[in-house]
């Protein structure tokens, strides 16, 4: 195991209407057995030491799964390695003596709360809009009432691998949720279960979205290449078809 | 004061239905009336607060994280358990519930541990009407898999994120009810105490993790769903910000803490590396149908892997020790969680550990890659093999995984009765942060089970019992006992935030998990306990005279939320002491070097059992130790709870 003495260049807010500002830190002696969190830490317990406030960031979870950790890092969500969260980078994938830059996941309907830490409520009402299936508990059949075939189990199952992070909109220059948006609606979807309140779930949680302030698709797929789940913008293509025609059957009814 | 359990009469197959039929009910009209409080947002919490107010409750959510959906129930990777025979292998409720017995090595109470076998079949089907995912065969029926502790297939799962897609189709749920108006979700909101009016739970003062500001919040009943203490051992499987602190806070205003010496530690997870470490990280223990556990038979290889001199490859067949296969038979790498976990310590203690700490075995995937072909592994632990490979740099395609156990899952906690009411009225505890059904070790994919069981099918209906006593809405915030809690909740974070000591809240932490992982973890002695009961309070002193946290008490700091858990957790560290202390018996994931058999046991003599496992004493502690908290700095009381077995005989727990 080797060690890396690095520069950050770290994204500093103390409140969300503080106008902001990069500041300089030395990060030294990092194991590269560490992860990207934990270097950070390493420089919090100096800073804490030497009387300052550490840098704000979310995590909980540190393995990858509860969507918590949210840092763009050198310009890219959760860096530039593919399929990973913040929390899984880990500094074997540094040099020594590199300059890093760690800001905040940035987009309009995200806003800054402190330093790297972001509001994402707005994803969460997204979901109560619609991203649900209306089944009251004590009242689902047994579950092999309703077989489902495999291939549309496994396209669910890939849709709702999204661990609802953010990184698609912090990537997209029109910070559009459409990849989470659509994983999530093309989660339910795509399952026998879900096809009862289909045009109603698509409808509301794109007017949702759009009522939250995100912004537009131009498909550029920067969503897909920094989605820690890897989820594809093949969703997003069945979302604008759901869409299409929930929205001509709505028009009609 | 008595603990009453209340568990019903008659046989244990007709409890649960009797109980209902037999417990009162709110009307519908009334139900609107009545507001209840639950603290947590994971499989349990949320499933509560999702059907309380699909039931017409008014319901108040809390949870620390920014988001309901990121509760640590997500990061469950396995699956879980219910006894719906799909694979016409013998399966039954019957089955699950004696399973569930002997796992937790007959440490748990009967009545519940059945209820919860019963209710498992439903879950599934809730869990498939809300479009959760499971893994599906070509036919387009469910999958299940096997896994420790049992030997029929009864786990559903999710690929390997079982825990996430369970924790979605329940805050979908919770979500629909948010945006219909029946649950108000306050996220990024602590729990820092519990008010108590006249001897019954009636609220709680929390803390805006944002802006600071304190609030108080009534209700006619207060539900904690607040998971586990596994974080008192610094470095566990556990989220980071995973807490005892809504537990204790309780436990300080009369709530019973029961059996908190029962730990797990989980066999499979990736080895420390160093002293920054901040988590350690599960790798599933599905992985176990697969890979085999074994290290070098000699001290010379294993020492020559840990520098680096030989690889896993270098050793022949002949020099491998396959311990679990070679001790256990009949269920080999798939026997139960403390029993892998004590076999890898005792490796290890030999000298015979592969990682560069000398604290890992190999899990070997060779053997099953050669047999079912690398894809197959890979559509079965894809994920698993890239979360290990992200986090060691191993391709464990190529070279065997090492693992190494760690603190995973606490059995113990808030005692309650058959109704999920602790002895402070009121008070209702779900999943981890209850004791209730794992008794002294957990098996696999029974978490998850637990927290959907009790929070979409128990609560909902044993929370009328209390609730049917109470007038709906007579304690509000103006009772002078909210502000006198909330002047106290003030009171203590200006304490913390004056301090400005010289060490950080974390080194604080590191010390007393280091402690308590070297005294009360895999393996515990009367000495060892003895002196962690001596070194914690000197740990509590200088905490308190010597912590330094930055920033004020308005406004997001993180700091200020940490030291307020550890300083929890260090007082939590003395109860657990304590219990692991006055239980002079080894069972399930307390285990007492002293209490252990040895060859000349007759049990061992006649082939019941072998030296080194767990010894039980029933003719004395054949109950639950439950614990009232007393003045600061005074032993806890013991409360006991004798466990009744009427279906079970207990016996040695054997998997051989």
């Amino acid at each position: 195991m080797s060690l890396l003495n690095l520069t950050l260049k770290v994204w500093r807010q103390d409140n969300p209407s503080d106008s902001g500002r990069i500041e300089t830190y030395e990060a030294k002696e990092i194991p590269t057995s560490a992860s990207f969190l934990e270097m950070i830490d390493i420089v919090n317990e100096r800073l804490i030491k030497d009387g300052h406030d550490p840098i704000h960031f979310d995590h909980d979870c540190r393995e990858g799964i509860c969507g918590m950790c949210s840092m763009t890092i050198n310009g890219v969500p959760h860096s530039k390695e593919r399929g990973t969260t913040t929390c899984q980078l880990h500094m074997r994938k540094f040099s020594d003596g590199e300059t890093i830059y760690i800001e905040p996941f940035r987009a309009k309907a995200f806003p800054v709360i402190k330093d790297l830490v972001t509001d994402r409520s707005s994803f969460d009402r997204i979901i109560g809009a619609g991203g649900f299936i209306s089944v009251r508990t004590g009242s689902a059949p047994d579950a092999h009432a309703v077989p489902v075939p495999k291939p549309d189990a496994d396209a669910a199952f890939d849709a709702a691998a999204c661990i609802g992070c953010g990184a698609c909109v912090a990537a997209c220059k029109n910070a559009s949720a459409m990849l989470f948006v659509s994983a999530k609606a093309s989660h339910l979807n795509h399952l026998p279960q879900g096809l009862v309140e289909k045009d109603q779930r698509t409808l509301s949680m794109v007017r949702q979205m759009d009522a939250e302030g995100f912004g537009n698709c131009t498909n550029q797929y920067e969503c897909e290449a920094v989605c820690p789940k890897e989820i594809s913008v093949q969703h997003i293509a069945k979302l604008n078809r759901d869409y299409l025609a929930a929205s001509a059957r709505e028009g009609v009814s | 004061m008595s603990l009453d359990s209340k568990v019903p009469t008659g046989p244990l197959g007709e409890k649960w239905s009797s109980h209902k039929m037999g417990s009162k009910l709110i009307n519908p009209a009334n139900k609107r009336k009545f507001k209840i409080i639950v603290v947590g947002s994971g499989l349990a919490g949320g499933s509560a607060a999702a059907t309380l107010s699909e039931l017409g409750y008014q319901v108040d959510c809390f949870c620390y994280q920014d988001s309901p959906r990121r509760a640590h129930s997500i990061a469950a990777q396995g699956g879980i358990n219910a006894a719906k025979n799909y694979q016409n292998d013998g399966d039954s409720v019957f089955r699950l519930f004696y399973d569930t017995i002997k796992g937790g090595d007959f440490r748990s109470r009967e009545a519940n541990v059945h209820r919860l076998a019963e209710v498992s079949t439903e879950i599934i089907d809730q869990c498939v009407a809300q479009g959760v995912p499971f893994a599906r065969e070509y036919g387009g029926l469910l999958d299940n898999r096997s896994f420790g502790g049992a030997q029929v297939k009864r786990t559903f799962y999710a690929r390997g994120q079982t825990g996430q897609q369970l924790l979605i189709g329940c805050y979908q749920a919770l979500s629909k009810e948010i945006a219909k108006g029946g649950v108000k979700m306050h996220s990024r909101t602590e729990m820092l105490d519990l008010v108590v009016v006249d001897g019954h739970a009636k609220g709680i003062i929390v803390r805006n993790l944002v802006t600071g500001e304190i609030t108080s919040h009534a209700a006619d009943a207060v539900i904690l769903a607040t998971g586990g203490y596994g974080n008192v051992f610094y470095l566990s499987t556990n989220a980071m910000g995973c807490n005892v602190m809504a537990a204790f806070r309780a436990h300080k205003r009369g709530a019973y803490i029961a059996n908190p010496c029962y730990t797990q530690i989980h066999p499979t997870c990736i080895p420390v590396s160093g002293d920054y470490q901040s988590k350690l990280t599960l790798m599933s223990e599905s992985l176990r149908n697969d890979g085999r556990i074994w290290v070098p038979k000699s001290k010379e290889d294993a020492a020559a892997i840990r520098d680096g001199r030989k690889s896993a490859s270098d050793i022949d067949e002949d020099s491998r020790d396959y311990y679990l296969e070679r001790k256990y038979p009949s269920f080999g790498n798939l026997c139960p969680r403390d029993i892998a976990s004590r076999a890898a310590k005792e490796c290890c203690d030999e000298g015979r550990g592969v990682a560069t700490t000398g604290l890992g075995v190999f899990l070997d995937f060779k053997d099953a890659i050669d047999r079912d072909g690398e894809d197959a592994i890979r559509a079965r632990y894809g994920n698993l093999f890239q979360m290990y490979e992200k986090i060691s740099g191993d391709n464990p395609y190529l070279q065997p995984m090492k693992i190494y156990p760690a603190v995973h899952y606490t059995m113990g906690g808030l005692w309650v009765d058959y109704n999920l009411m602790s002895n402070l009225p009121g008070l209702h505890v779900l999943g981890e942060a209850n004791f209730s059904d794992h008794g002294a070790n957990r098996l696999g994919a029974s978490a998850l089970m637990q927290g959907l069981a009790d929070g979409y099918f128990v609560i909902p209906s044993t929370i009328a019992v209390y609730l049917s006593t109470q007038k709906a809405g007579a304690v509000t915030t103006a009772h002078p006992e909210f502000k006198r809690a909330k002047n106290e909740v003030r009171d203590r974070l200006k304490a913390l935030i004056e301090i400005k000591g010289d060490r950080s809240v974390d080194s604080f932490h590191r010390e007393l998990g280091l402690l308590i992982w070297d005294k009360c973890g895999m393996a515990r002695d009367r000495d060892g306990l003895e002196e962690a009961l001596k070194r914690i309070p000197a740990i509590r002193d200088e905490f308190w005279t010597n912590v330094r946290i930055p920033g004020s008490v308005n406004g997001l700091n993180v700091e200020l939320e940490k030291a307020g858990r550890v300083a929890d957790f260090i007082d939590f560290a003395e109860v657990l002491c304590h219990d692991a202390l006055n239980r002079e018996e080894s069972c399930g994931g307390h285990f007492r070097s002293e209490h252990q058999f040895v060859e000349s046991d007759s049990e061992v003599q006649d082939g019941t059992t072998q030296t080194g496992e767990a010894r039980r004493h029933d003719d004395q502690f054949q109950y639950v130790a439950a614990w009232e908290h007393t003045a600061p700095g005074t032993p806890p009381v013991l409360h006991k709870e004798e466990l009744v077995f009427e279906e079970v005989k207990p016996s040695i727990r054997s998997y051989k």
